[in-house]
């Protein structure tokens, strides 16, 4: 089973739809432990994203991360805009001159990803950030390779954004909370959530529809 | 060559950026000093692009020195200095904004190089105001 460009792209339209939509939700878990900025940042880049590359010129899914990564970064305007971004170009350097990829490749893509959010974010897992969903999704995702089964894929991946409730922020504004913090979920876990629900759900429906 | 550490004033608020700038151009008119306030529309944010862009502006051998207010725009200083290749003279400082700013403004005006402008930024995060 390999995942195909146009699936890739065909998730980030998807992606971006979601985000819009729950636009309003991300912005009421950001303005609980955040500045309430995040539906609104994410809303504005994603938007910007599919933009960019419906009118891209190739079926390079390394120059799609890339372009996907700065938009994020041009457009977001919060510490989501360099997470993301940072995390589709670094992470999306391993793909270049790649038309598709196996699970398995996808999951070398989060893990460069997930060194690239630790950098830039100084943190690590457990601090109640986005690297709660992305750093298990790619041990998941490595762990069942071609044997996932998308359903139960998105199933883990909302477990591990819920874990973020009981943990405590060290991190971003989230951070000056502290105890109180607890009980939230992560709005980046959330987005995170959203955002590979959408990739599980597309690549569930299989290649068909090239 | 400048003969002056530049000064990168970086908040989510233009406003913010612009009336900080205004304060210390005050007190050192001769120091270059570039503002990169907002989003892309000047919405409350930060940009890379306009860190970056701001960066260039006064960017000479002597150095620059960038200042934040709040925790995202470290993140997209430290992009935009990745995108200009990581030049050694720029430095982000872990200062209060007003403080720092006006602190560095000073000491660049009276000739300091990078690293004693810098050091005297960063102390201002001891100094106790109301004494």
């Amino acid at each position: 089973m390999s995942i195909t460009f146009n699936q890739l792209t065909k998730w980030i339209v998807r992606a971006a739809e979601q985000i819009m939509k729950q636009k309003n939700y991300l912005t009421e878990l950001d303005q609980a432990i955040g500045d309430g900025d995040h539906g609104i940042n994410l809303s504005r880049g994603f938007q910007e994203v599919v933009h960019n590359i419906q009118t891209l010129e190739t079926d390079d899914i390394g120059q799609l991360f890339h372009t996907i990564g700065n938009t994020l970064i041009q457009k977001v305007g919060g510490a989501s805009g360099p997470i993301y971004g940072i995390a589709f170009i670094k992470g999306g350097a391993i793909l270049k001159g790649k038309k598709e990829i196996t699970v398995s490749e996808f999951s070398q893509f989060l893990h460069k990803s997930v060194e690239a959010i630790k950098g830039i974010g100084k943190s690590e897992v457990g601090n109640k950030t986005v690297l709660d969903v992305w750093t298990p999704l790619a041990d998941y995702l490595q762990e069942k390779g071609e044997n996932i089964d998308w359903q139960e894929a998105i199933s883990y991946c909302w477990e591990q954004a819920e874990k973020t409730k009981s943990m405590k922020a060290v991190k971003g504004r989230a951070a000056y909370l502290g105890e109180r913090s607890i009980g939230h979920l992560d709005p980046g876990a959330v987005s995170s959530s959203f955002l590979f629900e959408a990739l599980f759900e597309t690549l569930g429906e299989g290649n068909e529809a090239k | 060559m400048s003969r002056y550490v530049g000064l990168v004033l970086i908040s989510h608020s233009y406003d913010l950026a612009y009336g900080l700038k205004m304060i210390a151009s005050q007190v050192e008119p001769d120091v270059p000093i570039a503002i990169a306030g907002g989003t892309e529309d000047n919405d409350i944010g930060t940009s890379v692009i306009k860190i970056k862009e701001a960066i260039e502006s006064v960017y000479s051998d002597k150095g620059v020195i960038l200042f934040f207010d709040l925790g995202s725009a470290l993140m997209n200083a430290e992009l935009a200095i990745d995108m200009l290749g990581n030049p050694q003279n720029v430095k982000i400082a872990d200062a209060p904004l007003v403080e720092g700013v006006y602190a560095a403004a000073v000491e660049s005006g009276c000739g300091a190089d990078l690293e004693e402008a810098l050091k005297v930024a960063e102390q201002t995060r001891l100094l106790e105001k109301k004494i």
